[in-house]
């Protein structure tokens, strides 16, 4: 099996290093990366601006291309995050911790050579992984039947809703907002149509890049308007600082091993969102090293392990997304409705019915990874300078290229109107403390679920037990259980001891709480930013 | 600039209690909903089932966070005082909105031009002058870009 998958995947760099396929991976790479070092726009963002784009054309580059944005913005973030205390994704919170501070030592451009070694060198395991752990994994999801599939499913919507940020029952709210979301238009099974309220462009269901756009795209802008300034930290980074010395490469060398491993073991759990495994891998750093206090000043270690642990994750993310079309992350559920939209149903079908897309993808991510290192060296000058885009004027112009990228999808008016209807929905949402993320999880996978329940409870003839008597489904199901039992648990015990306490204590940074930690980050920001702001006038 | 004054109409507290409420709501039209497409039984579901179901638990879900507010009072209250933007919220539905409208009634350059307009007047640090200029520059990029290059199926100018 594994000689096949080498082979497979030879073919699978042929078929990524085919100049028009390479093309258009290395301008998502390109692209993602310009996008996602602009201030405010995170690898959600990204890849639902440009997901339009893909439309047009075939398959294979579309899912290609969408998978360098996705790394190129992933990217972009941490010199965000390190280079101006600017998290635009979640997951580099933690990166900024000490990122930051390393920057203010002048140290910037060290910690941007060794997140790059980190990414790479995780990326690089994650992709082995899944080499030989998704055909492993498909031969055994051809056993899975519709009970199974829902009990995967089922934990991956509630470990994506609790674990999000914020309260778990919050997150699980959202979650079923966005099955609902996806229950609009005709059932699949009796043709009805449901919630579209006597609009006939509803029938075919809510656009999955409206819904993207409004949530990451609209809601963002109306959060961070008059919020977020561009600040010139006036951070000179050249090409010789950002190659780390030799000490300070075997200072990284076990973090970044650590970060790879946590990375990849919770990858292998579907719905725990990258944040949290950065979170984790910074906490066991800090608990591990000789001289914990060093960490918030500018440890190398608390840049190089996050940075590690998300990008193994993300990696190792792909492979239920793929074998078994189920995506653990909303990242990944705009990749799966990209395939969708595409006309390919990802799932164990995908090995063996489109192994050009499978092991293209897998091979593109490895010539993607290279492609980052190689642009980011020469061009980091540029994303400097990028950087310092005056928000007032990115906002404008990125919500022109939403407008028209979602008229362009359909050519219909009609959905722009749903990208502000959403954008509304998600800010009210966010200001009442949800987050937002888990509607997207949801409203790619709701049709699914729905499928799947309504299937297994056929070939049962409605008798519940189905779920119980397959073994497979049973664990699901009591892993659900389990993590509802824990949630319930901790928190209660939280509660409890606050009480006993009072308010006086200070509240421990829960892992969970990335947002807070990104929300107090962009305020810590907007409050400095006065003083520096005259630079970008 | 003091916006706490006078009557707090979010906080920690109450926002849990709008949020259930508001989860609440969500949950019952789905199941008032979801009532009218077939719901059927265990054994032959109807297009209604899922909605239905969906929406029973959006209300237990939403009933738990309004419970839950008075559990958790004071853990966010660090970054707490942002002042509304109204100026930056109202620019920007606007704008998409009148990209819509003039999108019809109109063509793709007015309702680029209005969308980056209207947008860049939200923020209390443009002026008309560098607004005018932020769309002229857009609308220039989307004439060459999207109509030109390719060839997006939008009319510059239309009528209805």
């Amino acid at each position: 099996m594994i000689g096949q998958s080498l082979t497979a995947l030879w073919q699978g760099f042929g078929v990524a290093l085919e100049p028009h396929n390479f093309i258009w991976s290395f301008l998502g790479v390109l692209v993602g990366n310009l996008i996602g070092v602009l201030p405010g726009m995170g690898p959600l963002s990204a890849i639902s601006i440009l997901l339009p784009l893909t439309y047009s054309m075939h398959a294979v580059p579309a899912i290609l291309m969408l998978a360098g944005i996705f790394y190129g913005s992933q990217y972009g973030g941490a010199i965000g995050a390190i280079l101006l205390n600017l998290p635009c994704h979640p997951p580099h919170a933690v990166t900024c911790l000490d990122g930051y501070p390393l920057t203010r030592a002048g140290k910037g451009g060290t910690a941007l050579g060794i997140t790059m070694v980190a990414s790479f060198f995780a990326a690089s395991f994650g992709i082995v992984v899944m080499v030989f752990a998704s055909p492993l994994l498909v031969s055994v999801a051809f056993k899975f039947g519709p009970a199974e599939l829902f009990a995967i499913m089922l934990l991956g919507l509630l470990a994506g809703g609790t674990m999000a940020s914020g309260s778990p029952v919050k997150g699980v709210s959202m979650t079923v907002v966005g099955l609902l979301l996806g229950a609009v238009g005709a059932d699949s099974t009796s043709g009805t149509i449901r919630f579209t309220y006597g609009l006939t462009q509803l029938s075919d269901g809510v656009q999955l890049v409206a819904l993207a756009l409004g949530l990451f795209g609209v809601t963002e802008f109306l959060r961070n308007v008059n919020r977020l300034h561009a600040v010139g930290s006036g951070t000179k980074v050249r090409l010789r600082d950002m190659r780390p010395s030799k000490a300070e490469l075997k200072q990284a060398f076990w973090p970044i091993v650590r970060g790879t491993s946590i990375g990849t073991l919770f990858g292998a759990m579907p719905g725990t969102g990258p944040t949290i495994t950065t979170f984790i891998a910074y906490a066991l750093e800090k608990k591990i090293s000789k001289h914990p206090e060093r960490f918030g000043h500018g440890a190398l270690e608390g840049v190089a392990s996050p940075e590690a642990s998300s990008h193994a994750k993300t990696q190792i993310d792909f492979i239920p997304t793929m074998s078994l079309g189920i995506p653990g992350d909303p990242v990944m559920a705009l990749l799966l409705g990209a395939l969708l939209i595409q006309g390919i149903q990802p799932g164990p079908q995908l090995l063996s019915d489109h192994p050009d897309i499978f092991w293209g993808l897998i091979a593109s991510f490895w010539i993607g990874n290279v492609l980052l290192v190689l642009l980011n060296v020469p061009l980091i000058q540029i994303w400097v300078k990028v950087l310092q885009v005056p928000y007032r004027f990115l906002y404008p112009a990125a919500l022109f290229f939403i407008s028209v990228g979602v008229y362009s999808t359909n050519n219909s008016l009609f959905e722009v109107g749903e990208v502000l209807v959403f954008g509304l929905m998600g800010a009210v949402f966010v200001a009442l403390k949800f987050p937002i993320a888990p509607i997207l999880l949801g409203y790619v996978l709701g049709p699914m679920v729905e499928q799947n329940f309504r299937r297994a409870l056929l070939l049962s003839h409605g008798s519940l037990k189905i779920f119980i008597d397959r073994p497979i489904s049973v664990a699901f199901l009591s892993a659900c259980l389990l993590l509802l039992l824990g949630q319930a648990y901790f928190a209660t015990r939280a509660g409890l001891k606050r009480r006993r306490l009072g308010d006086a204590l200070p509240t421990p940074p829960k892992m969970s709480e990335a947002l807070a930690a990104e929300s107090a980050s962009n305020i810590n920001h907007a409050i400095v930013s006065p003083a520096v702001r005259g630079r970008d006038k | 600039m003091k916006v706490g004054s006078g009557r707090v109409w979010i906080n920690a507290y109450t926002r849990d209690y709008y949020g259930g409420a508001l989860m609440m709501l969500i949950g019952l039209g789905a199941v008032v909903q979801g009532w009218g497409y077939k719901v059927g039984s265990l054994t032959a579901m109807g297009a209604g089932f899922f909605p239905v179901a969906l929406g029973v638990i959006l209300i237990l879900l939403g009933i738990l966070n309004a419970v839950c507010a008075k559990r958790q009072p004071g853990t966010e209250q660090a970054g707490e005082k942002l002042p509304s933007e109204w100026r930056g919220w109202i620019c920007i539905l606007l704008s998409v909105a009148a990209f819509v409208v003039l999108g019809k009634y109109g063509g793709l350059l007015p309702a680029t031009f209005a969308v980056v307009f209207i947008s860049a007047l939200g923020d209390r640090e443009n002026t008309i002058k560098s607004a005018l200029i932020l769309s002229v520059v857009m609308s220039v990029v989307c004439v060459a870009v999207f109509w030109w290059a390719l060839q997006l199926q939008f009319p510059l100018f239309t009528w209805g």
